[in-house]
């Protein structure tokens, strides 16, 4: 399992030989003021020299833990870098994180000293200071507002580079000494994880499981010290660590900082990325954004889109993954590319773009094949802070929309009979700080990581996860049934806003559905289909053919999937009311609450079930302005047909 | 030390006094011998209710009205027959109640017209783009960066201002006059208009170019909540006459501004 990582097995040993090998190229550059300014390599050792001397003449120690809190920042990242030069361990935290949920990762790693970015968030760590009485020193970047500020924790960032200065010209060979003390076994760094449901964990991740993760990735895509990335996700999440830290040690790439938050896409344009990470959120948001300047663009350019979308649609994706595709859509294609991929790809600042990855939630198919098919090489990875994030990762060429790709070099995947994942890896993390009792559950005496995730390898060994562990259940023929696998799939759709699907113990899979109000709303005002209202045109039978439709193209998709053709959606209602927190039915974060809604509407239910035609419904809704009202209606219950399991597939 | 006690240090000797000043257009007496003065580094507001003579007041201040009859020393040097551009080169800016910007103009070249009065090149260098005006342009542009990253509008820099929301603009306008480096900053209503968050930027943009630049900032609000938080010393006017003036504390407990702003039985 120990695979070699070589003699620069830790960070600050990759820092020295990147100034040595590379000291003139940037490292990091940051737009300060309009303008990009770069730190090259050596500059950033040198920052970082300055820093771990101040550092330790603060009295931090081997060992001990270091906050970082704020956005992404040459600073930041350089005072990462100089804890790790002393055997420290920073604990980067959400700079929006509020500060209660603050005081507890540095309660829980002892805290003595913090590195910030503003006056926010040295704020949030003065108004804690009560309850985090190791919180001993507090460096903010940003001195704006503070001038007034006499606690005394706190002191300036350049306040801490005269008293590293200072020291570095007392011990020179000081800094060499401590990094040679590193291996490549000291925890790097620990990552809070986000704790909705407990309370959070800190996860230890190694020098070795980071830095061989980092290459295995960098390897399989070719990365190489020419690559750009920009980094505008919290330092905090291990995703962003990996893309603006750990990779660019390992291979020698330059990050770039955008100004704010709100001149990333300007910033992005101008820097022009080569290797970019996106959520997909984020790549929704860019695709209505692109859509909606479409709509308000001209007759003739509306047309000339659609007509080279419908192109790229066709072949794009093909073109990107180099199956073969006839001369004369090649040249169809490349003339869209002249005309509207290619300043389309300038615009969204991904014209360099080699690799593009997504991950964190599941990304709709539409959404996936629109980036591909205009010729940005986006895939989707599947990781975890736990495993240093590359788990798996498609291979170019070989991208599926619904798999996360095969296992990346290195890593072990194996199946409980509950079809859980385990996974073993060189990146796996040592232990969840001070919580042996987690970390033995989560990690076994075999070294198997348990991910609480379900999921199985397909015919090609594409990993696809279809739920968590705990959400899976069975029909009453022992036929797997993926509640959330079905409700995203149903979801994708533009039409459908939130699903509900049972199956547990049942005989067949039945589904709640909820339309989306503005999609189908638009789809019968073109039809000149009048409506009164949501439960009006929820009940009208042509919206019900409508979601028919969609129901039934799922299906033929599950189909398609031998370990899924049995958890076919047979029956469905459109509910009479929108899912609601406010009644309980969804999260704050609007997740269904799949038990609560099967209790509170068990009639209809056992109306799908019991194979009735229609169902009778009163129900209680609850206004915004806190009044109670009564609804009533008839619901109709629809049936979708369902298709035999694909016979090709078991054929090949 | 305690945040307010630094403040109070930093305040030092009035800059600005307001003397006796009157002003009436034709029949209509606009101020009566309205009297304070103004410190440095301070946060001095002036309030009253609609038409108690504030904007007068500024403009008075700024040399676009002349008053009738009072005096008006800024730095210990009486000023008579004040024109607004003499007050701009001694370092009295403004902004407006209704923004005058230039809308079609991009927001950074709207901040460069307010360095305007720091240039020093002639036709010729600009014309030709020579050297020396390619440093000044560089220099200036310098300051306008320091300024839109202070104000955080480095998002909207390329944007016609007609094109933002209007909390936006009153922020632009902020930087056009914080661009020609007053040493005394007049705003006429800079919350005006605005909700609640807006209001609440705008208030700690005001704090922090007073806190930063040491800008002493004479304000005009009508509403009082917002003013009483930040100014040092306030001013009330009512019906071109001083009613009251002193901290916030003593002026929100005195009397005649309690009736001027909820009115009195009479």
């Amino acid at each position: 399992m120990a695979a070699d990582i070589g003699a620069l097995d830790t960070f600050p040993k990759l820092l020295l030989h990147h100034a040595k090998v590379r000291g003139a190229r940037p490292a990091i550059r940051e737009k300060d003021r309009g303008i990009w300014q770069t730190w090259t390599w050596t500059q950033l050792a040198d920052e970082v020299r300055v820093l771990a001397c101040g550092f330790a003449d603060q009295g931090l120690k081997r060992g001990d833990h270091m906050a970082l809190v704020g956005d992404n920042r040459p600073r930041i990242y350089a005072a990462m870098c100089a804890a790790q030069c002393l055997g420290a361990v920073p604990v980067p935290l959400y700079q929006d994180a509020v500060a209660a949920e603050m005081a507890f990762p540095i309660q829980n790693a002892e805290i003595a000293l913090a590195v910030v970015e503003d006056q926010e968030q040295v704020d949030k760590l003065l108004e804690i200071l009560p309850q985090c009485p190791t919180l001993k020193h507090i460096y903010y970047d940003n001195p704006r507002g503070l001038r007034h500020y006499a606690q005394p924790q706190l002191a300036s960032y350049d306040r801490l580079r005269e008293i590293g200065s200072e020291a570095a010209k007392r011990d020179p060979g000081f800094l060499e000494r401590e990094i040679e003390k590193g291996a490549g076994d000291d925890p790097a760094a620990m990552f809070f994880t986000s704790g909705t449901t407990a309370t959070p964990k800190g996860v230890v991740l190694t020098h070795h499981a980071l830095i061989d993760r980092a290459r295995a990735a960098a390897e399989m895509e070719g990365l190489t010290d020419r690559d750009v990335v920009i980094a505008y996700l919290p330092p905090a999440w291990i995703g962003q660590n990996i893309f603006s830290y750990a990779q660019p040690f390992a291979t020698g790439y330059c990050i770039c900082c955008p100004e704010s938050a709100e001149t990333l896409m300007t910033d992005m344009r101008e820097i022009g990325p080569s290797y970019y990470f996106a959520p997909p959120r984020v790549l929704e948001a860019l695709l209505t954004q692109v859509s909606i300047r479409m709509e308000d663009a001209g007759r003739f350019k509306r047309a000339l889109y659609r007509h080279f979308m419908d192109v790229a649609r066709r072949v794009g994706g093909a073109i990107l993954d180099r199956k073969p595709v006839g001369m004369a859509q090649r040249l169809h294609y490349a003339l869209g590319d002249l005309l509207v991929y290619g300043p389309l790809r300038n615009v969204l600042g991904m014209s360099r773009v080699r690799v593009a990855y997504t991950a964190g939630e599941a990304i709709g198919p539409d959404l996936f094949r629109f980036y591909r098919s205009i010729g940005i090489n986006l895939k989707q990875l599947y990781g975890s802070t736990e495993t240093s994030v590359f788990v798996c990762v498609q291979p170019n060429g070989q991208v599926k929309a619904d798999t996360v790709g095969p296992a990346v070099r290195g890593v072990e995947l194996k199946f409980t009979p509950q079809r859980e994942l385990l996974i073993r890896s060189p990146g796996l993390f040592r232990e969840y700080y001070k919580n042996p009792q987690a970390t033995e559950q989560a990690k076994d005496a075999e070294g198997w990581f348990h991910t609480g995730d379900a999921g199985y390898l397909d015919a090609d060994g594409h990993l696809k996860i279809i739920d968590r562990v705990k959400d899976v259940g069975r029909l009453d023929d022992r036929t797997l049934f993926a509640p959330k696998y079905l409700e995203n799939k149903l979801k994708f759709f533009p039409y459908i806003k939130e699903a509900v699907a049972f199956g547990h113990a049942r005989d067949r899979v039945c589904a709640f559905i909820n339309i989306d109000m503005e999609a189908v709303g638009n789809w019968a005002e073109k039809r000149k289909l009048a409506y009164t209202g949501y439960v009006d045109l929820a009940s009208r039978k042509e919206v019900r053919d409508l979601i028919t439709q969609c129901v039934e193209q799922v299906n033929a998709d599950l189909a398609a999937d031998p370990e899924l053709a049995g958890s076919q959606i047979h029956r469905f209602l459109l509910l009479h009311k929108e899912l609601d927190a406010d009644d309980g039915e969804l999260t704050r974060t609007r997740k269904v609450r799949r038990g609560y809604i099967a209790e509170r509407y068990a009639s209809l239910v056992e109306a799908l079930y019991a194979g009735k035609e229609s169902v009778h419904v009163e129900a209680q809704v609850r206004y915004e302005d806190g009044r109670t009202g009564q609804i009533s209606a008839d619901l109709s219950i629809c049936d979708a047909r369902s298709f035999p399991p694909a016979a090709a597939r078991e054929a090949a | 030390m305690t945040e307010t006690e630094a403040r109070a240090q930093r305040i030092g000797a009035p800059v600005l006094a307001v003397e006796e000043v009157s002003l009436t257009f034709g029949g209509v007496r606009a101020l009566t011998e309205v009297s304070f003065d103004v410190r440095e580094h301070e946060v001095r507001a002036i309030i009253g209710p609609n038409g108690a003579g504030k904007s007068s007041m500024l403009n008075v201040l700024n040399g676009f009205y002349q008053p009738q009859h009072g005096i008006i020393r800024f730095r210990g040097r009486e000023f008579r027959g004040m024109k607004p551009h003499v007050a701009a080169t001694m370092g009295i800016g403004r902004t407006f109640q209704n923004i005058a910007l230039f809308r079609g103009m991009t927001v950074l070249d709207n901040i460069m017209v307010g360095r305007n009065l720091k240039m020093r090149g002639n036709l010729l260098q600009e014309a030709f783009w020579l050297p020396a005006a390619r440093r000044e342009e560089i220099e200036h542009r310098r300051a306008v960066e320091e300024i839109i990253d202070f104000l955080e509008i480095q998002h909207i820099r390329r944007t016609p201002v007609g094109q933002l929301p209007y909390g936006l603009q009153k922020r632009v306008e902020l930087a056009r006059a914080l661009a020609m480096e007053p040493s005394v900053l007049l705003l006429d209503e800079p919350m005006a208009g605005m909700n609640l968050e807006e209001k609440q930027d705008m208030c700690r943009f005001v704090l922090d170019v007073n806190d930063h630049y040491g800008t002493t900032i004479v304000l005009i609000e009508h509403d009082m909540g917002v003013v009483m938080d930040i100014s040092d010393r306030v001013v009330v006017l009512d019906y071109g006459s001083k009613i009251a003036d002193g901290t916030p504390d003593q002026v929100r407990s005195d009397q005649a501004v309690i009736d001027a702003y909820l009115g009195v039985a009479h």
